[in-house]
C-alpha cells in the first residue's frame, strides 16, 4: 500500500494502455451518440439542428420500437435460459466422464470459436427453405419448414443458432465451477444417504451460484448486443419484423435509414436499459448467492 | 550504411518516379460490382487507363450498395471521400439532397468543356437521375428492370403454350402449373416490393406516393395502399400462397433459387439476373423471358417499367485535376462501345441509344431471345407521373418495411389492406424523417 503511495504515478502508467483503449472506443463514441441523440442530422453531416428531447419522443411512441422490445424481452429469456440450462446440464454429464473427458470438453466447447456470422450462415443453410437439409426432414414428418415466411420459425430459428454459440461459453465456466467444489463435500453427502438429486440442487447448485449469477449478467448482455451477427445472417429482423431486436432496429434505423439522431438516442436507451438490468441483478439476485 | 550501399535503391526509387508514372492522377472509383461484374468494372478501367497516360482510375470494391453508401457516407465525414462512388437507385434521393456533398454531373461537364448530352441516355434512365429543375445530376450506369422468366418445361407440360400477359391470366397459368403438377409451385419473386409494388404501380399507371413519386418535392407521402388494384394484387397474391401457385421467396434476390432450382416455374425478377439464370439452368430446363405482367383492370396500355440498378456520383472535397480526369472518365464510360460490351456481358440494359442502337446492328438481340424483352418495356411510352421512377428518401428502409409488411399479408396474419395501410404509414414516418433531416 505505502508503496502505491509514494509511487502515485506507476499504477496509471501501468494502466495506460487499458484505458486509452476504453476512452477511445468506448467513452468516446459513447460520448458522441450522446451528444447525437438531442440533434437531427442529415446523413453527410451537412447539417444539425438541436432538437431536444425530439428524437427520445418519436422512438418512445413509435409501436415499431415497443414491439421491437417485447422481441427482445422474449429473445433474452429464450436464449439465457436455454444457453444456461443445456450448459448446466452438459457440464454436469462432462463432469462425469471418465474416460475421453478432454475431447468432449473440447468438442462442447467449439461452437464458441465460430463467428457469429459463420454460426449464422451454418444455420441459415440447414434451414434454407428450399435447399436446406434439416427442411427436407423435417418435411419428411410433416413440418413445413419456412422461416422466412412464419415468424414463429423465424424465431426459433435465431433462438437455436444463438443458444448454440452461446453454450459453449457457459458450459467452460460451468465446468470449472462444478470442478471446484470438493469432492469430500459430495461423499459426505452420500454417505448421510443423500441421493444424486438430493446432492445436485442441495450442495452442487447453491455452490455454483456465483459462476450462474455471473453468467446470468454475462449471458444479458450477450443477448442484447452480440445476437446481431446472428441475425443479421439469418432472418434479417423479418419476417414481419419478429426477430427485430432492439439492437437490430438500432442498426437499421442508423446505418440502413441513416437517422442518426433516432439511433442515437435507441443507443441511449439500450445504455439506460443495460445499467438497470446489471443494477436489478446485483441489487436483487447477488443476495442470494453464497460465495 | 554507406552511400554506395544506397545507390541501388536510389535508382530503382529514381526510375519508379519516370515522367508517365509521376504526372497520371490516381481517381478512386468504389463500387458494389461482385463478381464477374467486378471484374469486368477492372477491365473497364484498365482500357481507360491504357487508352491516356494522364489518369488512373482504380476502382475498389466495396460491399453491397448499402454497404458502399454507408462507407461513402463516413468517408465524406472524415474528409476521404472517393471521387466517384456508385450508389444504388433508392439511394437517388439521399445523394440529390446532399447538395455539399455531391458534384452534380451536368455541372462537372460544364466546368471541364467535355461533351455531354443528357439526350443521348434512354428516357426511363435520364429521368430517374435528373433533378426536378431539368439537370442530370448523376451519370447512369448500369441500369436494369424486372421481367418475368418462365421454365419452358413446365410451360409444355402444363400444356400453356405462351407466357401470361396480365396478372389475371398469370394466375391462372399458375395454377394450371400446380395442378397439373408441372410445378410445384407456380410463381416465385425476388426483389418483392420493387416487383410488385413499384413497378406494378408504374406498369399500371398507379402512384405509388404523391408529388410524382417524389419528383416534385420531399414533402412527398405513399399512396400505394390507397390503390386499390395494387391492394387487390397483393390480395391475390396472399390467395395464391395458400395453393403454392404463388410462393414468397424471401426479400433481395432469395427467391431467385425457387426458380432456379425447378420449384417454381414462373419469376419476376431483374433483367440483370439473366446470366446467373442462364447458368444454373444449363442441362436442367429451357426458360424463356417475357415482359412484367400488367392488370388489363387497371391500364388499356401498359406504361414503361421503372429502372433499378445504379448511378455514378461524383463527391466533392477533390482538385480540378482529378475532376478533370473525372470528366474524360465519365465521357468513356458512356460511349457506345463501353455501354454495348457492358451491357451484352451482363444483362443490364444500354442506357444510351446509341448503344442501343450498336448492339442492334450486331445482331445481339436476334442471337440472344428474351435479351431485347428489358429495353422493349423501359422504352415503351413516354415516362409520365407514375412511371417516371422513385424518388423517395429513406427508400432502402422503406423497401424493408414494405417486405415486411408484404410477409404479414403473405403468411395470413394480416389482410393485403391492412399490411399496405401499415406499410404505407410507417414507410411515411421514414419520409417524415427524412423531410426534417434535409430541411436544416
Amino acid at each position: 500500500m505505502t508503496t502505491f503511495e509514494r509511487h502515485s504515478l506507476t499504477p496509471w502508467l501501468l494502466l495506460a494502455p487499458q484505458l486509452v483503449v476504453v476512452a477511445i472506443f468506448f467513452f468516446w463514441p459513447a460520448a458522441e451518440s450522446l451528444r447525437q441523440a438531442f440533434y437531427v442530422q442529415d446523413a453527410f453531416g451537412l447539417g444539425e439542428r438541436f432538437v431536444g428531447l425530439a428524437n427520445f419522443q418519436h422512438v418512445l411512441a413509435s409501436p415499431g420500437y415497443w414491439h421491437a422490445f417485447g422481441v427482445t424481452a422474449l429473445f433474452s429469456l429464450l436464449v439465457a435460459a436455454g444457453a444456461m440450462g443445456l450448459a448446466l446440464l452438459l457440464a454436469v454429464l462432462a463432469d462425469r466422464v471418465l474416460h475421453g473427458a478432454r475431447l468432449y470438453r473440447v468438442l462442447l466447447t467449439w461452437p464458441y470459436a465460430v463467428a457469429p456470422a459463420v454460426a449464422g450462415l451454418l444455420w441459415l443453410f440447414m434451414f434454407d427453405p428450399v435447399l436446406g437439409v434439416l427442411t427436407h426432414a423435417l418435411a419428411a414428418i410433416g413440418v413445413h419448414w419456412d422461416a422466412q415466411l412464419d415468424p414463429g420459425q423465424a424465431l426459433a430459428l435465431v433462438v437455436i443458432a444463438s443458444i448454440w454459440q452461446q453454450m459453449s461459453y457457459n458450459f467452460v465456466f460451468f465446468l470449472a465451477g462444478l470442478q471446484m467444489i470438493p469432492a469430500s463435500l459430495l461423499e459426505a453427502a452420500a454417505i448421510d444417504g443423500a441421493g444424486p438429486f438430493r446432492r445436485f440442487f442441495g450442495i452442487t447448485l447453491p455452490l455454483l451460484s456465483p459462476t450462474a449469477f455471473f453468467l446470468l449478467v454475462m449471458n444479458s448482455v450477450y443477448v442484447l448486443f452480440e445476437t446481431f451477427a446472428t441475425i443479421d445472417s439469418t432472418t434479417l429482423g423479418g419476417p414481419g419484423g419478429a426477430t427485430r431486436t432492439l439492437v437490430y432496429k438500432l442498426y437499421e434505423d442508423g446505418f440502413v435509414g441513416r437517422d442518426l439522431g433516432g439511433s442515437s438516442a435507441q443507443s441511449v436507451l439500450l445504455m439506460i436499459l443495460v445499467g438497470v438490468l446489471t443494477f436489478i441483478q446485483f441489487r436483487y439476485l447477488e443476495r442470494r448467492v453464497a460465495y | 550504411m554507406r552511400l554506395s550501399h544506397l545507390l541501388p535503391f536510389v535508382a530503382v526509387t529514381a526510375l519508379s518516379l519516370s515522367p508517365s508514372a509521376q504526372a497520371a492522377t490516381t481517381i478512386t472509383w468504389w463500387h458494389a460490382m461482385e463478381g464477374v461484374l467486378g471484374e469486368k468494372v477492372n477491365a473497364i478501367a484498365d482500357e481507360f487507363n491504357a487508352s491516356q497516360d494522364d489518369y488512373v482510375v482504380k476502382p475498389v470494391y466495396k460491399g453491397s450498395y448499402s454497404d458502399n453508401l454507408t462507407a461513402t457516407i463516413a468517408a465524406f465525414r472524415a474528409g476521404q471521400a472517393p471521387a466517384i462512388t456508385q450508389v444504388f437507385e433508392v439511394g437517388t434521393a439521399t445523394m440529390m439532397s446532399a447538395k455539399g456533398a455531391i458534384y452534380p454531373v451536368y455541372q462537372l461537364m460544364q466546368d471541364t468543356d467535355t461533351p455531354f448530352d443528357p439526350d443521348a441516355f434512354l428516357p426511363a434512365v435520364k429521368s430517374y437521375y435528373t433533378s426536378s429543375d431539368g439537370h442530370m445530376l448523376s451519370m447512369p450506369f448500369n441500369s436494369s428492370t424486372p421481367v418475368l422468366y418462365y421454365n419452358q418445361d413446365a410451360f409444355a407440360k402444363a400444356g400453356i403454350e405462351t407466357p401470361p400477359k396480365t396478372w389475371a391470366e398469370l394466375g391462372k397459368d399458375a395454377h394450371k402449373l400446380v395442378e397439373s403438377g408441372a410445378a410445384e409451385c407456380g410463381l416465385t419473386t425476388a426483389w418483392p416490393s420493387w416487383t410488385q409494388l413499384e413497378n406494378f404501380s408504374a406498369v399500371n399507371d398507379l402512384p405509388f406516393a404523391t408529388q410524382a413519386n417524389g419528383f416534385n418535392g420531399t414533402d412527398a407521402r405513399l399512396v400505394f395502399d390507397q390503390q386499390p388494384a395494387t391492394v387487390a394484387h397483393i390480395q391475390d397474391l396472399a390467395e395464391w400462397q395458400k395453393s403454392h401457385a404463388f410462393e414468397y421467396g424471401g426479400r433481395a434476390d432469395n427467391g431467385t433459387k425457387r426458380f432456379q432450382s425447378g420449384r417454381c416455374a414462373m419469376l419476376t425478377t431483374s433483367s440483370a439476373s439473366r446470366a446467373g439464370i442462364q447458368e444454373a439452368a444449363k442441362g436442367k430446363f429451357g426458360f424463356g423471358i417475357a415482359p412484367l405482367p400488367y392488370d388489363a383492370k387497371a391500364v388499356s396500355q401498359p406504361r414503361n417499367s421503372i429502372i433499378g440498378g445504379a448511378s455514378l456520383w461524383v463527391m466533392r472535397g477533390q482538385s480540378d485535376k482529378v475532376y478533370q480526369g473525372v470528366a474524360e472518365f465519365m465521357n468513356f464510360l458512356s460511349s457506345p462501345a463501353v455501354q454495348a460490351d457492358w451491357a451484352s456481358f451482363t444483362g443490364y440494359v444500354p442506357i444510351t441509344t446509341a448503344a442501343y442502337q450498336r448492339l442492334k446492328d450486331d445482331g445481339f438481340y436476334a442471337k440472344t431471345p428474351g435479351a431485347s424483352v428489358a429495353i422493349d418495356q423501359l422504352t415503351r411510352g413516354t415516362p409520365d407521373d407514375n412511371s417516371r421512377g422513385l424518388r423517395l428518401g429513406n427508400m432502402p428502409q422503406i423497401r424493408n418495411i414494405i417486405a415486411e409488411q408484404l410477409e404479414k399479408a403473405f403468411n395470413g396474419s394480416e389482410t393485403a389492406a391492412q399490411a399496405l395501410t401499415d406499410a404505407a404509414e410507417r414507410g411515411n414516418q421514414e419520409l417524415e424523417q427524412f423531410e426534417r433531416s434535409v430541411s436544416n
